[in-house]
Order: C-alpha cells, then sequence, then structure tokens
C-alpha cells in the first residue's frame, strides 16, 4: 500500500468525511487519493484559514474533517487556530507537507521552514513529524489522539517521508 | 436603516433556523436581541462566517443562515469561488453591506465605494444573488429560504451602530449547544 494510499484508508477508518486542501507538490498525490475517495467530501479551498472554517462548520454540522496544507500557511492560520479551533474546541487533523527540510531544491521554502515547529509549539498545537515512510503507521494513533482531544494536531510530513520533492 | 435594525426587522424569519453570526458587534447584536442555541456566535475569526456555514450546510441537512458584512467578506474573498462551487442548497449567505467596518469604528471598505459585492459573488459563480435595499430584507431573505436554493444575499445599509454589550457566554457552551440543536433536528 502507497503512502497516500495508507493515509485516506487512515482517514476512513476514523470517519473523516470532509477534507479540505491547499495544494502542494508534496502533497499532490494524497490531494488526488482524496478526491477519488466515495466517502470523502473534498473541498479546495483557496486559503488554509478558510478552509479551517469550513472544517469547524462540517464539526459542528456533526462530521470529521481534516485540512491539507502545507507548513508556508502556518502563519496565516494562527489566529483561525487560536480563536475558532482551539477556543471553541474542535478537533482538527492537519496534514502538513513540511517544505525546506532535507532534500529541499527551494531555498526559500528553509526560511518557513525554520520557524515552523517554533510557531506551533507557541500556539501549543501538538506536532507530529512523520520523517521516514514506516513513520506513517503513526498517523492512526495521531488521528484517534486528535479526535478524543478536541484539538488541532499538525502533522508535519517532510522530503524524505514522501521519498523525494 | 443600519444594521441592528435590519437584524431586528429578520428575528421573525430566522425563527428556529440556524444561524452563523459575524464576529462583533452583529453577533452582540443578535445575541442582545434574543439568545438562542441555533445561533453560533463568533468571538473571534474575522472573515469566516461563510466558511463555517458553508461547512455546516454540506455536513448535515438543516437551513444554514450565514450572517456576514462587507468588510468581513472582503477579508475572506476567496471563499465566494468555494461557495460558488459547492452548492448546498440549504446554504443562505446573508451579507449586510453597510459599506463599512462597523465593529472597528465604521471605517469605509471598498464595498461602498467601486466594489459591488454583488457583482463579485456573481463573477465568482454563485447562481442566486440577490441585492435588496434594507427595507426589504425580511422578504427577501423569506424568499430565499422558501426556494430551496443556495442563495447570496447583499442587503445594502447604512452605517452606524447601538451600544450593545460584549458576549461573556463560554465558546464551548455556544458550540455545543449548537451542534446539539443541530444533531437533534437531523435526527
Amino acid at each position: 500500500m502507497s503512502i497516500e494510499d495508507k493515509i485516506v484508508a487512515d482517514l476512513v477508518k476514523h470517519r473523516v468525511e470532509l477534507v479540505t486542501t491547499v495544494p502542494c507538490k508534496q502533497l499532490a498525490g494524497v490531494i488526488e487519493k482524496v478526491d477519488a475517495e466515495p466517502s470523502i467530501y473534498h473541498i479546495p479551498s483557496n486559503k488554509e484559514d478558510e478552509g479551517m472554517g469550513i472544517c469547524a462548520g462540517a464539526f459542528m454540522g456533526g462530521k470529521r474533517s481534516a485540512i491539507v496544507m502545507q507548513n508556508t500557511a502556518i502563519g496565516v492560520t494562527i489566529n483561525t487556530l487560536v480563536t475558532l479551533t482551539q477556543f471553541y474546541r474542535m478537533p482538527l487533523p492537519m496534514l502538513i507537507s513540511y517544505r525546506g527540510e532535507l532534500g529541499e531544491p527551494v531555498a526559500c521554502q528553509a526560511e518557513m521552514a525554520v520557524h515552523t515547529k517554533a510557531l506551533l509549539a507557541q500556539i501549543n498545537v501538538p506536532t507530529y513529524h512523520l520523517h521516514k515512510e514506516a513513520d506513517v503507521e503513526e498517523l492512526d494513533a495521531i488521528l484517534a489522539y486528535t479526535f478524543m482531544c478536541n484539538k488541532p494536531v499538525a502533522i508535519l510530513t517532510d522530503a524524505t517521508f514522501w521519498n523525494g520533492y | 436603516m443600519i444594521r441592528s435594525e435590519v437584524l431586528k426587522s429578520l428575528l421573525p424569519v430566522f425563527a428556529d433556523h440556524h444561524v452563523v453570526c459575524n464576529i462583533g458587534l452583529p453577533s452582540q447584536e443578535l445575541h442582545m436581541m434574543g439568545d438562542k442555541p441555533t445561533n453560533f456566535y463568533m468571538l473571534g475569526t474575522m472573515g469566516l462566517s461563510s466558511s463555517i456555514g458553508l461547512g455546516v450546510a454540506l455536513a448535515q441537512k438543516e437551513k444554514v443562515i450565514s450572517i456576514d458584512g462587507d468588510g468581513s467578506v472582503l477579508t475572506n474573498f476567496g471563499t465566494l469561488p468555494t461557495i460558488a462551487n459547492n452548492v448546498a442548497d440549504n446554504f443562505i449567505l446573508l451579507i449586510i453591506d453597510n459599506g463599512s467596518y462597523g465593529s472597528t469604528g465604521d471605517q469605509p471598505t471598498y464595498a461602498g465605494m467601486k466594489t459591488s459585492l454583488t457583482a463579485v459573488a456573481t463573477a465568482c459563480g454563485c447562481e442566486n444573488v440577490v441585492e435588496c435595499q434594507a427595507e426589504d430584507a425580511p422578504a427577501t431573505l423569506q424568499a430565499a429560504i422558501d426556494s430551496n436554493k443556495m442563495t447570496i444575499i447583499v442587503c445594502k445599509c447604512e452605517s452606524g451602530n447601538i451600544k450593545v454589550p460584549v458576549i461573556t457566554m463560554d465558546p464551548v457552551v455556544i458550540r455545543d449547544r449548537f451542534m446539539k440543536s443541530l444533531e437533534a433536528r437531523n435526527a
């Protein structure tokens, strides 16, 4: 099973029925699989905070949701994570491509990479870093944890995890 | 008419429908005029009323009305193409367009100048976009509810505010009673 298939299978297992995405080259495969999964309503967002708003609404409407996004957007989502997702205590798995790590060909991506974990730590978002392909096995437990504690949870996935850029 | 008067005139139309209300004065006004579990008050996060409402509408069957403002829609402009392309016929976006950022001191917005939110929503692909004057808001909203079609209403009104207390209710309480109300209605 490819890691893309495993990710989507875990989302389905945890009854995630709405996924919003903002694309990243590293995430192209998983976005394609999400789109093809019949039990998931895939709703592309134009901006990540917009997507988090949709996820908050879906949760209140009784559906589990998740966001797929790039780490460069963490900065623009801080207010939403704090004043919506955390303040109202809502679960939100965030599958994030961790650009700017080992294997990154674009220098500018490293500039945001060095702030990614610090920003997430500053706002107390539980953060998991999937670095090796085998780390995908942890996703099942991370999703269970997210829906147990009603928090936004970051899952950073770097180029090594995706087996290259 | 100013926004608080428009909201007051809409109370009988909101009736027992679920309403997602924009941050700041709109939520405070709605809360003061008649707090109910079917109201979801945004205490933060400017711009996301339409996104939250769309999410609620896509996830269940009950009708959802998002009350938004022109300034907030300008803040989250990307929402209009998303709404247009993800039609939920149980969703109504009611933009109360007073041409100003009311909650922050009535600074003018571009919607009160050259930019028409009605034209923008139409250009984004929204199919049922209705512009109305403040006085016609109740009839326009009722017609949108009765149509069972996703509708964007741009309600033009005057700028201005009344004095209202802040909402001190805990956010988790606001969220929980809103969810339980939706769950019961969908059961």
